[in-house]
């Protein structure tokens, strides 16, 4: 069924975006992530133009994550203090992203260091992580215990704060400091960047990865929020047509994902999490370095 | 004092042999939620008030949607990763633009008649300020076709008009799925060795209905409210399927 969509001027099948809904649901109900690094790119493909993609994306990202993070309230998951600090380093980041973003718009190139900032990052994350959750995964195996969090530099700075739900007696600057950098390559990468934050949770902050997804979702709902109002206030481009297409899917998918997620491993819910982040990256790095079959590209007039 | 005016009007009056007598299936396309593309049948007539003459008419038919200016990027390899290196700005492409002929187009249309009535799809492309932007803008132009030829948001029919007898003419435009709303420029041009002998033009209004509209203008009057009605229905949408979802597992 062909659906006209009011903003993005395009017709699109109906079922198919209902079920790439479903499926970047699935994940984020899964792994905390909003899925956006995936969404993005999937509607860039079907034809949807860029702006109108990022910004409905947006939009989508809110519902799947409202979904996913009632039922990691029922769960007791979800660490809101943790989350609310997040979240004021991650509005103060966003800001200055866009700061950022703005200022290399006007030095051109800006579509190319998107893709790098992708390229980059979800390689790091998803190299990182993968190695670290196969270790994991192997050490249990092997009957070892799981090593317990390190006492390191993170814990000798002041302004502690106790996370009863994370299990953590910690300075406030360093999840302070994940927010603000999160924020920034979030505006600048066009994504909630839960797939940057839920790593760093685990990684740099020590909290158990069950507590991480939902307290990542709670934080991404705010920042997309914002996000949603922002494009919609200032460029027009959020086709509420195709992000209630999306959303329907992404809703039940977000819900089907987290019942996934709760009887899985920690680790095995990392080490998969790190496989889709290296695939996502070699598939953009791939567009990087393969010669593309149209050279040209058309773009809306008075742009950079 | 009629009298004279009315010869004045008369003299003033372009005495053509030949004219065109239109039609069209419908000069309204409605934009529905479920629009998948419209064919639209142009037709009519040639009306004489002299026999027919010895060498044949030929109809050319354009319709042409709004004009946008279109920037036109090319990658290039640098250091090893495919970037966007040159760029041409257009300053205006139509959005759709097909051209249906009774021949070929450079037989039914000499050179300098295309010129002046831009009917091609090249002409139909304004770029005064490319030749500038880069080396070699004509490429540029002729990416610009290639790609919304390869989208059907540009045709080229040659010998797409059925023309019966010399007088009575017909095609059947199609207009695709991804259209833009605005006014579509329709030109009837009657050629006869190349050169244009009459021109009649029209429009077709191509405009958003219903709550494609509604949505559409919603959008630009009150963005803030659009804004907030698509956060409210993200919410809701997520509050509904975790309820139901709980609702399943508990019953």
């Amino acid at each position: 069924m062909q659906i006209y969509l009011p903003i993005a001027e395009v017709s699109v099948n109906a079922f198919l975006l209902l079920g790439l809904g479903g499926i970047v649901g699935i994940l984020s109900g899964m792994f905390g992530v909003g899925g956006g690094f995936l969404m993005t790119p999937l509607l860039f493909f079907i034809g949807i133009p860029p702006a109108v993609a990022v910004a409905t994306e947006a939009n989508q990202i809110v519902a799947s994550s409202f979904s996913g993070v009632l039922a990691h309230f029922r769960r007791k998951t979800v660490d809101l203090r943790m989350g609310t600090v997040l979240l004021v380093g991650g509005l103060v980041g966003a800001g200055l992203g866009v700061f950022i973003f703005n200022y290399l718009k006007a030095q051109g190139q800006v579509d190319l260091l998107v893709k790098l900032c992708y390229v980059v990052f979800l390689g790091i994350i998803g190299g990182m992580m993968f190695i670290e959750s196969l270790n994991a995964i192997r050490n249990t195996r092997k009957g070892k215990a799981p090593k317990r969090k390190k006492h390191g530099w993170v814990h000798g700075l002041p302004f502690k704060m106790r996370f009863r739900t994370s299990g953590l007696y910690i300075s406030v600057i360093p999840p302070l400091l994940v927010g603000v950098a999160v924020g920034i390559l979030a505006a600048i990468m066009g994504v909630g960047g839960g797939f940057i934050m839920v790593p760093a949770m685990i990684y740099l902050l020590g909290m158990p990865t069950k507590v991480v997804v939902g307290t990542s979702l709670f934080q991404i709902i705010f920042v997309t929020a914002f996000t949603t109002m922002l494009h919609a206030t200032t460029n027009f481009t959020v086709d509420i047509a195709l992000a209630v297409l999306l959303l329907v899917g992404g809703v039940i998918g977000a819900q089907i994902g987290t019942t996934i997620g709760t009887k899985m491993k920690a680790e095995q819910l990392r080490i998969l999490l790190a496989i889709m982040v290296l695939v996502v990256c070699g598939k953009l790095a791939l567009d990087l370095l393969i010669m593309p079959s149209e050279l040209y590209s058309l773009g809306a007039g008075g742009g950079h | 004092m009629l009298r004279i005016f009315l010869a004045f009007v008369l003299l003033v009056l372009p005495v053509h042999a030949e004219e065109v007598v239109l039609g069209l299936s419908s000069d309204k396309v409605a934009i529905t939620a479920t629009f998948e593309g419209s064919d639209i049948l142009i037709f009519g007539a040639v009306k004489r008030e002299a026999p027919i003459a010895e060498a044949p008419l030929d109809v050319i038919i354009t319709v042409a949607g709004p004009s946008l200016p279109v920037t036109v990027r090319r990658k290039d390899r640098r250091l090893g990763i495919w970037v966007n290196t040159e760029m041409v700005e257009l300053d205006a492409a139509p959005s759709f633009y097909a051209v249906a002929t009774t021949g070929p187009l450079d037989k039914v249309l000499s050179n300098t008649e295309d010129l002046r009535h831009r009917v091609s799809i090249g002409r139909a492309i304004r770029s005064v300020g490319a030749a500038t932007m880069a080396e070699d803008a004509q490429r540029f132009t002729d990416a610009l076709i290639r790609i919304r030829r390869d989208k059907s948001a540009y045709q080229m029919r040659e010998g797409d008009v059925a023309f019966d007898e010399q007088t009575l003419f017909r095609t059947s435009i199609s207009l695709p799925a991804n259209l833009t709303e605005g006014i579509y420029q329709t030109r009837i041009f009657l050629t006869r060795e190349g050169r244009v002998v009459s021109q009649l033009n029209t429009s077709i209004d191509v405009r958003k209905v219903g709550l494609e509209r509604w949505l559409f203008s919603l959008s630009r009057e009150q963005p803030i409210l659009y804004g907030l009605m698509s956060l409210a229905i993200a919410i809701a949408a997520g509050w509904m399927a975790s309820a139901a979802f709980q609702a399943l597992r508990r019953g």
